[in-house]
């Protein structure tokens, strides 16, 4: 590494040395050299492990997004001012209803119009392109949060009013009683709704893709279209999605019992 | 002891809280409004924008195109229907070969994502072209249309499967010993007595599964079938005309709407004797 290399440089070559695939420790480095599938100019490993990569950053980066914008949607749908409601439930009823392939064309493509239109307005001479990155996280944020708020207005279902009684009986504030009562226990009820969300997400980071983003599906789609090996490539996609499948159901089993024992027993 | 003479008088009822604008009202009210004017805006422009001879062009695709969507999900989830019976007995079966065999499958369809098992099954499957020639199977597997049928029709069995283990596993013991002590053959108790009480539990995960289904087969467009999808995706690619996505989302939403209603419905009347 040179000295000049900026901060970014760094970081990434900090993170590459703990990159399961081709970092010093890589398995795909056991690979004989010449394989389809080995590190370096020669294969496939290293290309194909950084479209992993952006998947994993890419329903990273929706997540916290998602679950946010769902929050507050799941708590308009649950006051008692109608028209609240009736926005929210709009919300949720256009993004459900649409197919996720449609909301990211839309997104993509809309986008892109109402920048060139903004730039062109501010007088630059044409628009910029849009990141198929920004475009796909807005668009799966979209998705992502309207289903949260149908789980997360189902888990506010569940909480008895009682709570809230009890929480301004105590004296605290709406806010407080919601933050410190009511949250900790919706956790506890959505967290599996929330898992099966999230399965979701991590399969539909698959179509984004198709706008142009490196991801999982299109490194090996390029690396299938060069080697004319597709199934050997895509059946490779397909495993690193289903480790990641595997990966995430262990991590939520062991948050949910993690939950469960900070919970009281019934 | 103090005794009580008078009576509390009678009083009138609490004054009617006067309608305020609090905070979340104001926001309520300004959230719904901006809907309200983004739907009349896109009214206004698909107004302005309405093109008789682009409507001539295209209208009739969009419409053929929905017909291709239809008739796509409509065979995959018969088809996938049939095929998630053998998986869902395998699933429940004692052999351990058996289910795991099941499971197996179900994991894999549903762990990977549709369009990563379409490319597979359109892109992948042309390796093994010289084989697939020498059983007579390559004509099938050319056709994207075929490709997309066969691999939607797997995905949707798998999950069908699984929607359909659960609801068999939900009818309680208790009626396959009362099915027993009538003395009924094992066929006659699943028919009569399991199937009845499981398909009412599963008629919600099946509607929801068609939606999906609906939804999902938008990915077909990127293996060149013409859908819905695939027809906006045509039209957009000639016209640089951004209604057509406009379009193609109003359809979605108002087959994906009637279809949650109507099934809604459904559900209502079949389970009119349940309720109390």
């Amino acid at each position: 590494m040179e000295p000049t290399a900026s901060l970014g440089e760094q970081l990434y070559w900090l993170a590459s040395l703990f990159d399961p695939f081709c970092g010093p420790l890589g398995f795909l480095n056991l690979l004989p050299d010449g394989s389809l599938l080995s590190c370096g100019d020669t294969g496939w490993g290293d290309e194909v492990a950084r479209g992993f990569f952006v998947t994993i950053t890419l329903a990273l980066c929706t997540l916290p997004i998602g679950l946010i914008i769902g929050l507050f949607l799941a708590l308009a749908k649950q006051t008692e001012v109608r028209s609240l409601r009736a926005a929210a439930n709009i919300y949720t009823t256009i993004f459900r209803g649409l197919p996720e392939l449609l909301t990211i064309f839309m997104i993509y493509f809309g986008l892109q119009i109402a920048v060139r239109e903004v730039a062109i307005a501010l007088g630059f001479e044409r628009g910029f392109d849009i990141n198929s990155f920004i475009a796909g996280t807005i668009a799966l944020s979209l998705v992502f949060s309207a289903y949260a708020s149908e789980v997360l207005s189902s888990a506010f279902k569940a909480i008895p009013k009682g709570q809230y009684e009890a929480g301004h009986a105590l004296g605290l504030r709406p806010g407080k009683t919601m933050r410190l009562i009511i949250l900790p226990q919706l956790v506890r009820i959505a967290l599996p709704g929330l898992g099966n969300l999230w399965m979701i997400l991590i399969k539909d980071t698959a179509l984004i893709s198709v706008i142009g983003l490196g991801d999982t599906l299109r490194q090996t789609g390029i690396a299938a279209k060069v080697t004319k090996e597709a199934f050997f490539f895509y059946g490779i996609a397909c495993l690193l999605f289903l480790a990641l499948a595997m990966a995430s159901s262990v991590v939520f089993s062991k948050i949910e019992t993690r939950v469960r024992r900070s919970g009281v027993s019934r | 002891m103090s005794i009580a003479n008078d009576l509390i008088p009678p009083q009138p009822p609490p004054p009617v809280t006067a309608f305020r604008w609090t905070g979340l009202r104001i926001l309520g009210a300004s959230l719904l409004g901006l809907w309200i004017l983004a739907g009349i805006a896109l009214v206004l422009w698909l107004i302005d924008a309405w093109d008789i001879d682009k409507v001539n062009t295209y209208g009739p695709k969009f419409l053929s195109g929905l017909g291709t969507t239809l008739t796509l999900v409509g065979i995959s989830i018969t088809l996938g229907a049939v095929l998630s019976v053998p998986v869902a007995f395998g699933r429940m079966s004692s052999n351990r070969i058996l289910s795991s065999l099941a499971y197996g499958y179900v994991y894999f369809f549903r762990g990977t994502p549709l369009i990563a098992q379409l490319f597979l099954i359109y892109y992948g499957f042309g390796t093994f072209r010289d084989q697939l020639e020498a059983v007579g199977l390559w004509v099938f597997f050319r056709d994207a249309w075929n490709c997309a049928l066969f691999a939607f029709t797997l995905n949707t069995a798998a999950y069908q499967a699984e929607i359909l283990r659960g609801a068999i596993e939900s009818v309680t013991r208790g009626q396959h010993e009362g099915a027993a002590a009538l003395g009924l053959t094992r066929f006659q108790t699943f028919y009569k007595i399991i199937l009845p009480q499981a398909m009412i539990v599963a008629l919600r995960p099946y509607g929801n599964e068609i939606i999906l289904m609906i939804k999902g087969s938008a990915i077909v467009a990127i293996v060149t079938v013409f859908d819905l999808m695939g027809e906006t995706r045509r039209a957009y690619s000639r016209t640089f005309d951004f209604q057509t996505y406009i379009w193609a989302a109003v359809f979605y939403l108002v087959i994906v709407e009637a279809l949650r209603n109507i099934w809604e419905k459904l559900e209502q009347r079949l389970t009119r004797h349940l309720k109390r």
